[in-house]
């Protein structure tokens, strides 16, 4: 299959392997990947067991669901039981437990929940249900920001008045930046985003060279393109070199896609501060929708209550999530917290550090066990 | 058994045919009939008092009826003949309970219809019993098949998971995914589709037949992996066997139009239900030979020897890529769906 086969190429990907054992010094290099994605693709390639043992990937705070907060799922969820709504949401949203209920569960009791592919679809499911009010649960960084501006500036257009969107849509660089300043920081480098630098480009990590030393790689999603970000960073490492270099050029322009952030910036503005799941509050971290088309905004018009849901006891998602603690590290991997019953906002999302460690590599530990699995 | 299904209720996951069925089966549904007389596991299939008869039976329900490269129909005739074929029994008779909904256009039911008796026909099936009821409209989703099968036991047949020894491989009939990505093109959901795909169902005894009759107990057990596909399937038998089945990743037969489709909605083929292939694990002696026979049969043309059993006793399932890294190969959690980006 064309423009994926040729980055799987098996010669080229154990070339790449040999080159960074060739490459790397006697020390260690904690490289941490920000993208929820790049985490699905070095488990799902298993590309971890072709890096020497001084390298290590620490999995990042870019796994749009995972951290979304469970007040922000219960809000959701209050809002579908209260309101007479066709609610819409991304398919893998439609997994995430609340703090006493999930999606599915609700919807097993007869509230009209529809996965779609797009918000596009939920507008469409509003002009073909003109007496039904339909909510989109938007959410995501500035990979999917972009499409539901477009939506909504769209639905505007069309003069559309039974839709609206709750929106939850965050940014990349200030839980980088949160990240980067928690006293226990140890990261010598960073694989960047792919998928959201398509959008904003290269511009918004200069901070994280400038401010704090560390070189970023912004990488594609394919072994090859992983593996030849990881060999970047650790000769960027090894020469003290701290710069924003661009491994994904088929896809990231240096300024980004600016229809893109032009439609972003109609429709948005910064919120004072967000919740994160296990980050905690981040200041100016979220978007909201400008008052200019705050008749599409469903916080007013349900007039959502913010609802605080404290994390689950036991569990270490916040330390996993900036690089202090690994997946195994958790006492409840995989005895209570399972792809199927996750506790911890990693376990959510298939692009979450521990379903990802749970799916590829847990189950053939030896003390995996005492799972209930 | 005691029940310790602890859901509080039941939901689609619970019928997708992954963990969560399987939690259900043996959470609920099997204890509860097994502390009345029934068989501590329910099997696809069952053997009647270890005589030459085996019996099954399938619901099928499936939106949208007609499909690419099948009918709800066609699915259920071919879905139960398969459960028997893959536990080595020529299907002899079925019958075939109809649930209709009122409101169904007559024409529409007796288009199901012929393709349920032309299935059964070119099976050399005849369909000897059976049950109509109609429900009030609202409170069924247009047509519900049950069909039960029964079976004569292949004079050579010794199909068991018992038999499975380290070292043995595992053979699948074709390319994988092709029905349940169908399904999810032909909802419509989704705004691509591809003219490319098409379901595989298929009667899969003229396969086996063939398999059986020409090397007998070298075959040591069958599968069709349906709902939860090669993964799920994969899964149960090594926690069946307690031994680890390592799967060679750049060996699995996957048409590029499911390829493609996964790869853009996240999926994983090896999730994906299959409505016309078969997995075989055999004496190693005979793999090479039982391949040759699989791929001159119409049915087997792409098949393919995929992985093999190992010695270690994890009962799990790992996929090798094709650079030499690893990855566990788990039941599928939930219903597939397509990931955010």
């Amino acid at each position: 299959m064309r423009f994926v086969d040729e980055y799987r190429n098996p010669d080229l990907i154990l070339e790449l392997s040999s080159q960074i054992k060739k490459q790397v010094k006697d020390r260690s290099y904690r490289l941490m990947e920000i993208c929820g994605g790049h985490t699905h693709s070095i488990y799902r390639f298993g590309i971890h067991e072709l890096l020497p043992e001084n390298i290590e990937l620490i999995h990042g705070p870019g796994c749009p669901v995972c951290v979304l907060p469970l007040g922000k799922v219960d809000e959701a969820l209050e809002l579908v039981q209260t309101n007479d709504v066709i609610f819409t949401a991304f398919g893998d949203v439609m997994r995430v437990p609340g703090s006493k209920q999930d999606r599915f569960e609700v919807k097993a009791r007869g509230a009209d929940i529809r996965m779609v592919y797009s918000p596009t679809d939920a507008l469409k499911i509003a002009l073909d249900n003109p007496d039904k009010e339909v909510v989109f649960f938007a959410i995501g960084f500035e990979t999917t920001a972009p499409s539901t501006a477009l939506t909504i500036k769209y639905a505007d257009a069309l003069g559309v008045s039974n839709f609206s969107v709750f929106c939850n849509h965050v940014t990349v660089g200030p839980p980088l930046r949160s990240i980067m300043e928690n006293e226990f920081f140890d990261i010598d480098g960073f694989i960047g985003p792919g998928h959201v630098s398509t959008v904003i480009g290269l511009e918004p990590y200069r901070f994280v060279a400038e401010e704090f030393f560390r070189p970023i790689v912004v990488s594609g999603f394919e072994p090859t393109d992983i593996l030849e970000s990881i060999l970047a960073l650790v000769r960027l490492i090894d020469a003290g070199k701290a710069s924003v270099e661009n491994q994904y050029i088929r896809a990231v322009k240096q300024e980004g896609n600016l229809a893109a952030l032009e439609a972003m910036n109609d429709v948005f503005e910064e919120r004072p501060s967000f919740e994160w799941r296990g980050l905690g509050y981040i200041d100016f971290s979220a978007l909201r929708i400008k008052d200019t088309y705050s008749h599409y905004d469903a916080e007013l018009r349900y007039k959502v209550q913010s609802i605080s849901s404290p994390e689950p006891e036991g569990a270490i998602c916040g330390e996993v999530l900036i690089g202090m603690k690994k997946p195994e590290d958790c006492p409840l991997m995989g005895v209570t917290c399972t792809p199927e019953y996750p506790v911890g906002a990693l376990m959510v999302s298939s692009e979450g550090a521990c379903s990802a460690y749970y799916t590829y590599v847990h189950r053939r530990s030896a003390n995996s066990r005492t799972g209930v699995n | 058994m005691d029940v310790w299904f602890s859901d509080r209720e039941i939901l689609m996951a619970h019928g997708a045919g992954g963990k969560a069925s399987r939690k259900l089966m043996d959470g609920l549904i099997s204890p509860i009939l097994s502390s009345h007389g029934s068989p501590p596991t329910l099997e696809d299939s069952f053997n009647v008092a270890n005589s030459e008869i085996y019996i099954t039976t399938d619901s099928f329900v499936v939106n949208p009826r007609v499909f690419p490269g099948g009918t709800l129909g066609e699915l259920a005739v071919n879905g139960t003949l398969n459960d028997l074929s893959v536990s080595g029994a020529r299907p002899q008779v079925l019958t075939l309970a109809l649930i209709l909904e009122a409101g169904i256009e007559s024409k529409e039911l007796q288009f199901q219809l012929e393709k349920i008796a032309s299935a059964a026909e070119s099976a050399g099936v005849r369909i000897v019993a059976g049950d109509t009821k109609v429900v009030e409209h609202g409170s069924g989703d247009g047509v519900f098949v049950t069909t039960t099968g029964l079976g004569m036991r292949h004079p050579k047949a010794l199909l068991s998971a018992q038999r499975v020894r380290p070292g043995d491989k595992v053979l699948v009939s074709g390319t994988l995914g092709d029905h349940g990505v169908t399904i999810l093109m032909a909802r419509g959901d989704l705004d691509f589709t591809s003219e490319y795909l098409s379901s595989d169902t298929a009667n899969l005894w003229p396969l086996v037949d063939a398999l059986l009759s020409e090397f007998g107990d070298g075959v040591r057990w069958m599968r069709d992996p349906t709902r939860g596909g090669l993964a799920s399937t994969l899964n149960e038998l090594a926690s069946d066997i307690k031994a680890e089945i390592e799967i060679d990743e750049g060996a699995v037969p996957v048409s590029d139009p499911v390829r493609g489709a996964c790869e853009i909605l996240g999926l994983d083929p090896f999730h994906i239900a299959n409505e016309g292939k078969l997995v075989a694990v055999v004496d190693p002696k005979i793999a090479q030979d039982a391949l040759s026979i699989l791929q001159q049969h119409r049915l087997g043309e792409k098949a393919a020897l995929i992985g093999e059993v190992k010695e270690t006793d994890l009962p799990v399932v790992v996929c090798r890529t094709r650079f030499g890294a690893h990855r566990t190969l788990d039941m599928l959690t939930g219903d597939p769906l397509p990931r955010i980006c």
